[in-house]
């Protein structure tokens, strides 16, 4: 079996394109902590939900923002193919 | 061209924009893609629903019904969401724009749901959203600051007369709208990539349950999306204006 150049750079673009998406434990962790603190927020003053809800769900999608950099990296690696 | 525009259920996984003709511009060959054809099917859509409510609107009557109802209710809605935000001052002037982007990129982005591939998920269109924002944002800092302030905030954690800060501040600045049209095209297209993977690869499976996933994916994620860029860009706008 050959392997020339072309199929090495493909073979690398996909093991750095998993390697990017590992980028999603990060927001994993962060939306955990602030979906956390909202439900604290609601059992300590329900009248509240939802002015909570909203806060939690708008930080929650600015959290998100870096792991789907990732996300976008990956992509890039897959389908764009920059490097081969 | 429906071939293109469809995201049929067929067993090639397809989410990629395709080009339909090529035009001669200025003496450099542009592509007409799919992304324009869906950003004029919403555009067309939304200079109906104008010219519709305008008509609506004219003939008002004290005990509204359907349309009516749900115009007033979008309106009063987000009128509410802008002078909560941005204050009493800068708010009468930047809501049309928020209604008119809320708007648009809301069906932007759930026209995923009627077999449209999302203009939102093409990087062009959310980077001149972006860079809308970008715009209107140093016009309200340059209108409402002098130039000293604004050399004095650049500067920010040090006196102005030291200047070291300044490059970072400066890519602060230029982050603001990468980072906002990169959260959008990101959160849409990663729906769009996950929902042709369902289609593409189990093809017949798919049958009723990928409705749930559409709930999800296009329903939820674009309409927090929405909301967030909507907020962000209000947030980031009356930052230059004083409170009052």
């Amino acid at each position: 079996m050959n392997i020339t150049g072309h199929d090495l750079i493909m073979a690398c673009s996909a093991i750095g394109a998993g390697l990017a998406v590992i980028a999603g434990i990060g927001p994993g962790i962060g939306q955990g902590i602030a979906a956390g603190h909202g439900a604290a927020a609601v059992g300590r003053n329900p009248g509240a939900k939802g002015d909570i809800m909203s806060t939690m769900l708008l930080g929650q999608a600015v959290a998100e923002t870096t792991g789907l950099y990732g996300l976008v990296i990956a992509l890039l690696l897959l389908f764009v193919q920059p490097l081969g | 061209m429906s071939n293109a525009i469809l995201m049929s259920s067929g067993s090639d996984i397809d989410f990629m924009i395709h080009g339909l003709f090529p035009v001669d511009f200025f003496g450099n060959e542009v592509w007409i893609t799919t992304s324009h054809v869906c950003i004029l099917i919403v555009m067309l859509l939304m200079l109906a629903l104008g010219v519709v409510a305008n008509i609506k609107m004219r003939h008002a009557t004290e005990v509204p019904d359907m349309l009516q109802n749900l115009l007033e209710l979008l309106v009063e809605k987000l009128d509410g969401i802008v002078f909560g935000t941005m204050g009493k001052i800068a708010a009468p002037i930047y809501r049309n724009y928020i209604l008119t982007i809320f708007v648009f990129i809301f069906l932007s982005n759930i026209s995923g749901l009627f077999g449209l591939r999302p203009p939102t998920a093409d990087y062009g269109t959310t980077l001149s959203m972006g860079l809308i924002t970008f715009t209107l944002i140093h016009v309200a800092q340059f209108k409402n600051n002098s130039l000293k302030q604004i050399w004095t905030d650049m500067c920010s954690p040090l006196p102005p007369w030291l200047p070291i800060w300044f490059p970072i501040n400066l890519i602060s600045e230029i982050a603001v709208p990468i980072s906002l049209s990169l959260r959008l095209f990101a959160n849409v297209l990663s729906g769009t990539v996950i929902m042709a993977l369902v289609y593409g690869l189990l093809g017949k499976l798919a049958l009723i349950w990928p409705a749930a996933l559409h709930v999800y994916l296009d329903l939820f994620s674009g309409a927090i999306q929405t909301y967030v860029f909507c907020m962000l860009t209000m947030t980031y706008i009356s930052q230059n204006y004083a409170a009052e």
